[in-house]
């Protein structure tokens, strides 16, 4: 970056601290003020850094190239980001299930209530967690099977900032009730159009450098990679479509209602589980476990099919989350029908990971990081396993509204998404910063079996108190009238809802295990040897 | 012959054959529903919300009732007899959004209108166990003494207009005199109300007769859910699923 690029940045940085103090003044509710001001002083902050930085002398003279390296810092912060939003969204889970076990801790303040934090914990979980070890792998793999640095410059440092500003946004939306009341897509209007700009930012960074690869193949990992982002920036803007009440306001109304804003709300929330879930963590599959297994990727024709029908078959899916509603019984059938295929290329690519691992099952027994992939594999092969069975009408019809379907979040959210985030950061830390493995093995197996059997206790928790639900609710005395009230079935659940908080203390408690050992391994000796992290290097 | 490594060294062809390939299933699912006779058809009662009831639906999505609370009866014995007939598409076509949930941690609210008194609800959203000992609900006390913020009434209505409700000159000119005007027993402006906003509910919701506060306008929201549609007159082969 020269100079003038600098001034420019000082420049327009300045004029967004302007007028967002402006848009905190004139704001027509205190969430949009509170907001705006956030992010003046959010503004300031990198105007000062920049400006400490500036020098009239260096105004023209280009920096020093450094194409020769890779871009890692970047992969570093994000692995921060990753850990640091990953323990704050498991606290939140417990809290918020100590909250249903005793609803006194609900306190009766606006801002601690379950309404406000519940949004608070998935988005916490799935966009602040998840997407911060989609984005930090995604730029590390894709560098590594590209051989070559992230594309565009310093823009990969745009996309990390930038996507913790829109974390910090929504999470303090949902606490002061700016809310769309869209599942996993509450952020109002302003957020939303900020996280559009830092997607596309994102697709920039990741498909440029695709195009300037010095590897003639694209390399599996990155066709699923690829695909969560471009299907989710798809994804977030139909579903977003909104119209504000006021550009000074935080408040605005979907544009579509009632039946067609459901459908789409669900074709884009089952997606985000399709795309952002489940694409982007098989991109970080098909590299980490390879790798950590120093074998092949099982069958190259299976990753073909895998792809192309998962992508395919994925988004007809949205419509089993409507089963028995107003919603047309074609559309309802058809969701139903492309659930139940979807089974088969899941398995197809639980296979291909499993798999991958023949003439290596024994590193199960050494290494705790491949023992935590192959689990949330398995995960992954039961939750894809139990979503087809769920989204099948007539299990539909008792699983819906209850707390199974919960339980099938959770095993697949904590089981395969969290284990493969575990297992790529343990992987990485070592690698980015260059020390000759991590502080403890012990503590991995430690974090290993904490989270395993928190998953037990919350999943197996979740099924009886789900299933138990759904029979009381349905269940008819000789007489021919209902046996249970609502309430009745509210107190039956009380045990299991306390079983499904110590399930979450426990995964809670591994990650904090995590949090030791990556501290001990990020401050221990560096290795003597340099690692690989030039294009001109090995991959 | 076709070969799948001339997509794998063209990113930009992987690009195109993913966005078709991921297009599909969402145009086939969504796009009939706009132009489909039964999730587009008018059902006899339906209105747009009064300003009160729409102020209340926005706490009611502020507090995000959604996640606990269900608008959604599914056409099963059990459901219609707990809550009422099952859940007709026309029923949430002025919900911008649509809050027909995906859990019951506490029951469906579609037909809650008129089952419980103005007093019930009070006591139960200001302290949900003296009135239901298992309920695991938050209290939201705060709604009593929080004022409505009126100053904008009309341009939410401006907001709704633009996304499709019918709402009409007349009434956004008057969205902040009916908001007031529902809210109490004296009975000013009652009149236009009503002939504005048809089966109406028209009183002072939360016990505090010089005071409009959030309680009044999530009461007034509960208190109409589910009412506007006449189900005695209502023939249901018109509505063939």
């Amino acid at each position: 970056m020269n100079g003038y690029a600098l001034l420019a940045k000082l420049v327009s940085l300045g004029s967004i601290v302007l007028i967002a103090i402006l848009l905190a003044g004139f704001g027509h509710d205190t969430g949009y003020m509170i907001h705006a001001s956030m992010i003046a002083v959010i503004a300031f902050g990198f105007f000062i850094y920049y400006a400490r930085s500036f020098s009239f002398a260096a105004a023209g003279v280009p920096l020093q190239a450094t194409e020769d390296t890779y871009l890692d810092s970047v992969i570093q912060a994000g692995l921060i980001a990753t850990v640091f939003w990953g323990v704050a969204g498991f606290l939140l889970g417990v809290v918020i299930a100590s909250q249903l076990a005793w609803p006194i801790l609900n306190f009766d303040l606006p801002w601690t209530s379950f309404g406000r934090l519940r949004p608070l914990h998935t988005s916490a979980v799935v966009f602040a967690f998840g997407g911060n070890a989609l984005i930090a792998t995604s730029f590390y793999v894709v560098q590594r099977t590209c051989r070559t640095r992230l594309a565009l410059g310093n823009l990969a440092w745009f996309v990390f900032w930038g996507y913790q500003i829109f974390i910090v946004l929504a999470a303090t939306g949902y606490l002061l009730g700016i809310t769309e009341s869209r599942e996993y897509a509450e952020p109002e209007w302003y957020v939303d159009l900020w996280l559009t700009i830092v997607w596309v930012a994102y697709f920039l960074v990741f498909f440029g450098t695709l195009l300037k690869r010095k590897e003639p193949h694209i390399y599996v990992a990155n066709w699923f990679y690829l695909a969560f982002i471009f299907t989710i920036a798809m994804l977030h803007i139909v579903n977003n479509l909104s119209v504000p009440v006021s550009f000074l306001g935080s408040k605005s109304y979907s544009l579509f209602s009632g039946v067609q804003d459901a459908l789409i709300q669900w074709w884009y929330g089952h997606n985000a589980v399709g795309f952002f879930l489940t694409a982007g963590f098989l991109g970080m599959m098909y590299y980490f476990v390879p790798k950590r297994a120093g074998r092949p990727v099982y069958s190259y024709r299976l990753s073909i099919v895998h792809f192309w029908s998962i992508i395919f078959l994925y988004i007809w899916a949205g419509p089993h989350h409507l089963h028995y509603t107003a919603l047309p019984d074609w559309a309802q059938t058809l969701g139903m029908v492309f659930s139940v295929m979807l089974w088969m290329p899941s398995w197809g690519g639980m296979i291909n990971g499993l798999m991958t691992l023949s003439g290596a099952w024994d590193k199960l027994r050494t290494d705790p990081v491949l023992r935590m992939m192959v689990m949330s594999v398995a995960f992954y092969g039961m939750a894809t396993f139990e979503g087809p069975v769920m989204s099948i009408k007539s299990v539909n019809s008792l699983s819906h509204y209850t707390d199974w379907t919960i339980g099938h979040v959770h095993s697949s959210a904590l089981g395969w998404v969290g284990m493969i985030s575990f297992a790529a950061v343990y992987d990485l830390v070592p690698k980015l910063w260059h020390k000759s493995g991590l502080y403890s093995m012990r503590l991995v197996s430690w974090h290993f079996w904490l989270a395993t059997l928190g998953i037990v206790l919350y999943a197996s928790s979740m099924w009886v108190s789900g299933i138990m639900q759904g029979l009381m609710w349905r269940e008819y005395d000789s007489q021919g009238f209902l046996v249970y009230s609502f309430a009745e079935s509210v107190a039956a659940m009380h045990p299991y809802y306390i079983i499904r908080m110590l399930g979450g203390l426990l995964f809670l408690l591994g990650a904090l295990i995590m949090v030791y050992n990556l501290i001990r391994t990020i401050s221990g000796p560096k290795t003597s040897m340099a690692r690989a992290n030039s294009p001109a290097l090995a991959v | 012959m076709f070969n799948h490594s001339t997509i794998e060294r063209n990113a930009t062809l992987l690009l195109v054959l993913g966005l078709l390939t991921v297009a599909v299933g969402g145009i086939v699912e969504v796009v009939p529903l706009f132009y489909l006779q039964n999730t587009i058809e008018k059902v006899e009662g339906m209105r747009p919300y009064t300003p009160l009831e729409l102020v209340g639906r926005n706490i009611y999505v502020r507090e995000g009732c959604y996640v606990c609370h269900s608008q959604m009866i599914r056409p099963f014995r059990d459901e219609t007899e707990r809550y009422g007939h099952y859940s007709l598409a026309a029923e949430s076509m002025f919900d911008h959004p649509f809050q027909w949930g995906s859990k019951r941690t506490g029951p469906d609210l579609a037909r809650v209108g008129n089952k419980y008194s103005d007093d019930w609800h009070r006591e139960h959203l200001t302290n949900p166990r003296s009135v239901v000992p298992e309920s695991v609900m938050p209290g939201y006390s705060f709604l009593s003494q929080t004022d409505v913020d009126t100053r904008y009434m009309d341009e939410h209505l401006i907001a709704n207009r633009r996304v499709g409700v019918p709402y009409t000159d007349d009434m956004i000119a008057n969205a902040k005199i009916d908001l007031a005007a529902q809210a109490t027993d004296s009975g000013d402006g009652a009149e236009d109300l009503l002939k504005r906003y048809p089966k109406a509910q028209i009183r002072d919701f939360d016990g505090q007769p010089d005071k409009l506060t959030e309680m009044d306008a999530l009461v007034a929201y509960l208190q109409m859910l589910g009412t506007l549609v006449d189900f005695s007159t209502f023939k249901a082969e018109a509505e063939s699923r």
